[in-house]
């Protein structure tokens, strides 16, 4: 038994990773070694940032058996609002960055308990809640940027957005720059994982997603976790739109609202954590979010067609869910 | 029905039962909970398979393998739960399944017709423009009935219509019956309540132990000798001994005046310290609603509960569980357990703050070492304490929802059907350790709808009927033909 719970493990965390190892390889031999070049390594993290950080609090949301659809819109929201706020204060450096990432993840917890509220008071489905946000936010967004990118007045934020973490250790190493967002998802991606697998609070998400009655039953608050998921998946959103202005030096109402909603429940469910809620880990979506990533890198270093790009993203999400299912009719035999 | 038979894992359920029913006539199947009854119509009516036996529809043997075979006999079932659809009108219910059509498209002509004319026959009138869901439970009732003879019943099989009625809803009903047998209809009349008995019955049998023990016709068959019958056996003697309380025993759990709509009303009791009490009464009694209402599950309308003497406010369940009770419910799969989750961590799931580290940090060697002290000392069979709650066989995963109890410091223990679905070797065990709680102080509360358990296994028996506390016997007192006339509401 001990060595089926062994084969278990591997097999949950197993699929996206295989996968993408056997990706890696195949694009590396086709690329003919461009593929495994450090930059384009650096590039490919680079890229999946954004959605691996909104994919980290979607994970919490859907193993809870709920669902953030607002969350494109809340980058858009989230970013305008930064931009706004930085504009107005008369700060430098440090200080102003610190109270725009603030006035950031105020609103994205906002928008989070507002998602939460009428999913913990009158139990309506998140589907409709934060569907309802999607439309709000991305309102909102409009209104407040009256339509136009916000332009930042203040260059504090390019080491934020473009710059590298440790510039002369890699350089030094004859390393390519770590981009300085890529650390800002290790770090979340590190303390999102402890935090869901090693605190109560993780505890109670993981059981509230599998039997939601027994959880209540053991006295678990099941509101307050539950209104905290979507917090957190909201906070995750803002920091999506702060580094997303701070890449591009300007809020705008267009930012987030393309795939990244889709992409980042892609990258969960690739990541093998289960729609119906009580399963799924960080880890899984991080691996999910790069297998993306890496397919997107390899089908551009191949020139495929970007319409045809859709059709293979697609393509793999089927694949993924399918295999899950499979994988879970083989331990339930 | 011919010698049919049927087992679940560890349970015989029908043994070699018989029975006929004719044209024209109500037979009125009682017996206690858990006698067969409801095994026996789902075998009838397709639900179920039969493990032995034969089935006979106008003497030509039968195969029902499903529901639809059933139907396709002219077999009809009234489930206590109804299994209308909630959003369709009565006359979408009735055709559910069977729509007439014209073309490709359904003819809402034809659907309303068919149930004005069952309706008609039945002699009643509904509202046939509004969602079921607006229609009264006795209406209800009636749009289940008419679906039944939409579909050509004859044999009609009705699991305890009554229980949701009212008194003006269950003339009606009879009236139905009445006129469904003037028809030439068979009825299979499921019943717990022996005052309904004289009013509708032709024939009476009695089930016990999935057996059929005796069938008399009514008037043949007085309600003293029906509840004989459905006793009529002596007290298993597998109990243990109970200890006597100590006559300075306190008070730990005290309920005054407690209700919660729609079923609670005016229960008040006590239980002291190293006492067990046990809740009797029959299915939708209300015993428990009662416990769920102590516990927190349910938040009470009105009265008090006390531990130790101190007022506990209720309106969540950690609320109780601060206060010191622990609720094993009825139902471990679908309240007691987070089945995909490991033994550890259905263990610690209501007391992790106590595996809390500094840092915040779940401690994972104190959450082992404590999961495996419980596994030791409640005997779970599991290969480990991160086996998956799921893979583990009922007797233990009931050991696992109790040990997840044992790891806090509860005084009260409320037991809903603690040994219901669980082998005997596994059920000793768990009188045991209620019997350890009892002599470390705890007071108990059970409920159970398996009688000799609570005979077996109660200092006090409490009655429970309609919601309240109809009777209170001492272990002594409590005889299982005294328990079950009051729990029916027979004058003892």
């Amino acid at each position: 038994m001990k060595e089926r719970e062994r084969r278990v493990y591997w097999l949950r965390i197993g699929g996206a990773l295989l996968g993408l190892v056997a990706l890696i390889v195949i694009v590396n031999i086709a690329s003919r070694g461009s593929f495994l070049e450090p930059s384009n390594i650096v590039r490919v993290l680079r890229q999946i940032t954004y959605n691996c950080v909104l994919g980290v609090g979607q994970t919490f949301v859907i193993i809870t058996g709920g669902i953030d659809l607002s969350v494109g819109s809340l980058v858009a929201l989230t970013g305008v609002v930064a931009a706004l706020v930085a504009n107005a204060l008369h700060l430098s450096g440090f200080p102003l960055i610190a109270v725009t990432l603030l006035a950031a993840l105020a609103v994205g917890a906002a928008a989070g308990w507002v998602n939460a509220l009428p999913v913990v008071k009158l139990n309506l489905p998140p589907f409709i809640t934060t569907l309802a946000m999607l439309e709000m936010a991305l309102g909102a967004s409009f209104i407040l940027s009256h339509g136009r990118p916000i332009a930042l007045q203040s260059t504090d934020f390019q080491n934020t957005g473009i710059g590298s973490f440790l510039g002369g250790v890699t350089n030094a190493l004859h390393l390519p720059a770590i981009p300085v967002p890529v650390v800002w998802m290790a770090v979340i991606v590190i303390a999102a994982s402890v935090l869901l697998t090693r605190t109560r609070f993780g505890r109670y998400v993981f059981a509230i997603g599998g039997n939601e009655e027994a959880a209540r039953l053991a006295g678990i608050n099941v509101a307050r976790v539950k209104t905290l998921v979507y917090v957190i998946s909201g906070v995750g959103a803002a920091v999506v739109g702060f580094l997303y202005m701070a890449l591009f030096s300007s809020g705008s109402p267009q930012t987030g609202t393309g795939d990244e909603l889709l992409e980042s429940i892609a990258a969960v469910v690739v990541g093998g954590t289960s729609l119906t809620g009580g399963r799924g880990s960080i880890v899984g979506t991080f691996f999910g979010a790069l297998l993306i990533g890496v397919l997107y890198n390899a089908m551009n270093l191949l020139n495929v067609d970007s319409y045809l790009q859709k059709v293979v993203l697609g393509a793999v999400i089927l694949l993924a869910v399918v295999l899950d299912e499979l994988r879970k009719r083989y331990l339930s035999a | 029905m011919r010698g049919i038979g049927k087992s679940f894992p560890g349970v015989r359920a029908l043994e070699d039962v018989s029975l006929t029913l004719h044209a024209g006539e109500v037979l009125v199947l009682v017996g206690e909970n858990g006698a067969g009854k409801s095994t026996l119509v789902k075998i009838l009516s397709g639900a179920l398979a039969a493990d032995a036996g034969e089935i006979l529809v106008d003497g030509t043997g039968v195969r029902i393998d499903s529901p639809h075979a059933a139907e396709l006999l002219g077999i009809g079932m009234i489930y206590q739960e109804f299994t209308l659809v909630p959003q369709l009108t009565a006359p979408e219910n009735i055709a559910l399944g069977a729509e007439p059509t014209r073309g490709p498209l359904i003819d809402e002509r034809a659907v309303r017709k068919r149930a004005e004319r069952e309706l008609e026959e039945l002699g009643l009138e509904l509202p046939l423009d509004v969602p079921v869901s607006r229609l009264s439970v006795g209406q209800q009732q009636v749009v289940e009935i008419a679906k039944a003879l939409a579909r050509r019943a004859r044999i009609i099989v009705m699991d305890e219509p009554t229980a949701a009625l009212s008194g003006r809803e269950i003339d009606r009903l009879f009236a139905i019956i009445g006129r469904l047998k003037a028809n030439g209809a068979g009825i299979i009349y499921i019943s717990h309540r022996m005052d309904e008995l004289p009013r509708i019955a032709d024939r009476v049998t009695v089930l016990r132990d999935g057996k059929a023990i005796e069938t008399r016709a009514a008037a043949d068959f007085p309600s003293d000798d029906i509840v004989r019958a459905m006793v009529g056996r002596k007290l298993d003697a597998h109990y243990p001994e109970l200890p006597a309380i100590p006559v300075a025993a306190p008070v730990v759990l005290e309920v005054r005046d407690f209700a919660r709509a729609p079923v609670v009303r005016n229960v008040s009791f006590s239980v002291h310290a190293g006492e067990i009490v046990g809740l009797a009464g029959l299915v939708g009694a209300g015993r428990t609603e009662i416990v769920r209402a102590i516990a927190g599950a349910d938040v009470p309308d009105r009265g008090e509960v006390l531990i130790d003497g101190e007022r506990v406010r209720i309106r969540a369940p950690e609320d109780s569980i601060a206060a010191g009770v622990a609720f094993i419910t009825e139902d471990r799969k679908a309240q007691g357990l987070v089945l995909g989750m490991t033994v550890r961590e259905n263990i610690t799931l209501a007391h992790l703050a106590d595996f809390v580290a500094p840092d915040r940090l779940i401690d994972r060697k104190r959450e082992h070492e404590a999961a495996d002290a419980m596994i030791a000392e409640l005997h779970i069979r599991t290969p480990g304490s991160e086996q998956i709650a799921r893979n583990l066989s009922g007797g233990n995963q009931q050991k696992v929802v109790l040990a997840k109890w044992l790891l806090g410091k509860a005084r009260v223990f409320l037991f809903d059907e603690p040994t219901r679905g669980i082998d005997v070797g596994a059920k000793a065990e768990i009188y045991n350790l209620m019997l350890d709680l009892a002599a470390r102080g705890a007071a108990i509360v059970m409920v159970s709808s398996d009688l000799p358990e609570v005979l077996g296994m109660s200092h006090r028996v409490l009655v429970i009927r309609g919601g309240t506390i109809v009777k209170e016997f001492s272990r002594a007192d409590a005889s299982p033909d005294r328990v079950i006339a009051a729990a029916t509401g027979v004058a003892a």
